[in-house]
């Protein structure tokens, strides 16, 4: 059988960070052995390749900290041997002039750095780190060495109501893409739910201004927002849907469908130093489990708005967390028989108190 | 639009495995037909769109093609993908 083609290579390079945001969308086993045993530069350059003959052309280099990774320029490099457009997804600490020429000349292409929040003393509560200021040097770095510039943040609760700070500061940092990513509940983010989840009179006015800044820039900052999953009735295809676009490979090389895909329960991952990656993405039991149709279940099965092809059933990792079942249909969805517990989630923002994203012990701000 | 450029960051490539052009940009990809990248490659911010238009007429011997260039270019930059050279 004929498989999609996948268009980006999600590269977590190291799980290692310095900051310790709560949101953050890595396992909660980070600190475990087998993510200690990195690949080797070589696996990575080969598995750039491998990609690009499966159709890959965007590869994004992330972590964790992939500044953290000391063959950084290498694997730029070989992205860049290899006809992939890298993207390095930074929290900028690291990024000095000296590092981002190096990898300006290694052939890197484009970089993105988060922001926790346009206010300093916010930004590095969040980020459980002094981070701000080490950031914003970073961003004018990149675009004085002309690379494109990407902002992101991560949206929640305590920080949404600054979203008219945040738009300006992308603005003024020349930034060509502001990612506005409204937190997604997986990984440590589940751990602080009650503390992020935003209020929809929050989630207007952030949209509000979003539509007033776009009318005012115009095309030069392209702002992505997207409604949080938790505020829709109809499910988003998740990754695209599984096995479709995307492949994700983790620090140990193993080879997931999305980058929550280990939650689930008896999926097995095949992992690079064994296996090609042509043969992982066309023939491995994880690509294939929830690809295509044949796997789901009712309401799915007879979806009554014929929505099959298009959101592919949503989310596997948010059914598995909120129905119990990774097969059943994403209870985002308003057919799904557990819609009740995304509404209910809505209504349960309660705390602001953080548990920080941590390898060995709580770091507490 | 006087003198269009790629915008900063964007690469113009033929991806062997799809047979087609594309111009790859931060996180995206934008499949081109053999004409948009025939005139992609020539926004250089050097040339305006009349000698774009010329270029490309000459090269095929065809007819005067400076309004699907015009049209090209246009929606290219209200998409951000194409920017004036001029400051």
């Amino acid at each position: 059988m004929q498989h999609p083609r996948p268009a980006t290579l999600i590269a977590e390079l190291s799980y290692q960070c310095p900051l310790h945001c709560p949101y953050c969308s890595n396992p909660l086993e980070i600190g475990d052995d087998k993510y200690r045993r990195e690949l080797d530069t070589e696996h990575w350059i080969r598995t750039f390749r491998e990609a690009r003959a499966l159709g890959v052309l965007q590869l994004a280099l992330t972590g964790g900290e992939p500044m953290l990774r000391r063959d950084l320029d290498e694997l730029c490099a070989g992205a860049r041997d290899a006809g992939l457009y890298s993207s390095l997804i930074t929290a900028g600490v690291h990024l000095t002039r000296e590092r981002a020429e190096a990898l300006k000349s290694a052939g890197l292409d484009h970089v993105q750095i988060s922001i926790q929040s346009p206010d300093p003393a916010e930004n590095d509560r969040i980020a459980g780190n002094r981070s701000f200021e080490k950031k914003i040097a970073a961003a004018r770095v990149v675009k004085e060495l002309d690379f494109p510039l990407t902002i992101n943040c991560v949206l929640h609760r305590q920080n949404l109501d600054r979203i008219e700070e945040l738009l300006d500061l992308a603005l003024e940092l020349g930034a060509q893409r502001l990612e506005l990513a409204n937190t997604q509940y997986y990984g440590w983010a589940v751990a602080n739910q009650d503390a992020l989840m935003p209020s929809w009179e929050q989630l207007r006015r952030a949209e509000e201004a979003v539509q007033r800044f776009r009318e005012r820039v115009g095309p030069k900052v392209d702002v992505l927002w997207v409604l949080p999953d938790f505020y829709e009735d109809l499910p988003k295809p998740c990754m695209g849907g599984w096995g479709r676009a995307a492949i994700v490979v983790a620090p140990n090389g193993d080879v997931l469908p999305c980058q929550a895909a280990s939650t689930i329960p008896g999926l097995e991952f095949a992992n690079v130093r064994d296996h090609r990656l042509q043969w992982i993405w066309n023939e491995s039991d994880a690509f294939n489990r929830f690809r295509g149709t044949d796997w789901m279940q009712e309401p799915c099965r007879t979806c009554p708005l014929g929505r099959q092809e298009l959101d592919f059933g949503g989310c596997r990792c948010q059914a598995l967390r909120l129905a119990g079942d990774a097969a059943a249909t994403d209870p985002v969805c308003r057919f799904s028989p557990h819609h009740d517990r995304v509404v209910a989630a809505r209504e349960s923002a309660q705390t602001d108190e953080l548990v920080y994203r941590a390898i060995k012990r709580p770091v507490r701000a | 639009m006087t003198h269009p450029r790629l915008v900063t960051g964007a690469r113009l490539q033929y991806d062997e495995v799809r047979e087609e052009h594309v111009l790859l940009v931060p996180e995206g990809v934008v499949r081109l037909n053999p004409t948009a990248a025939a005139v992609l490659e020539l926004c250089d911010g050097e040339r305006s769109v009349d000698e774009i238009a010329g270029a490309l007429s000459a090269r095929y011997e065809g007819p005067d093609l400076r309004d699907d260039v015009q049209g090209l270019v246009d929606g290219l930059s209200q998409r951000g993908l194409v920017v004036d050279a001029a400051p």
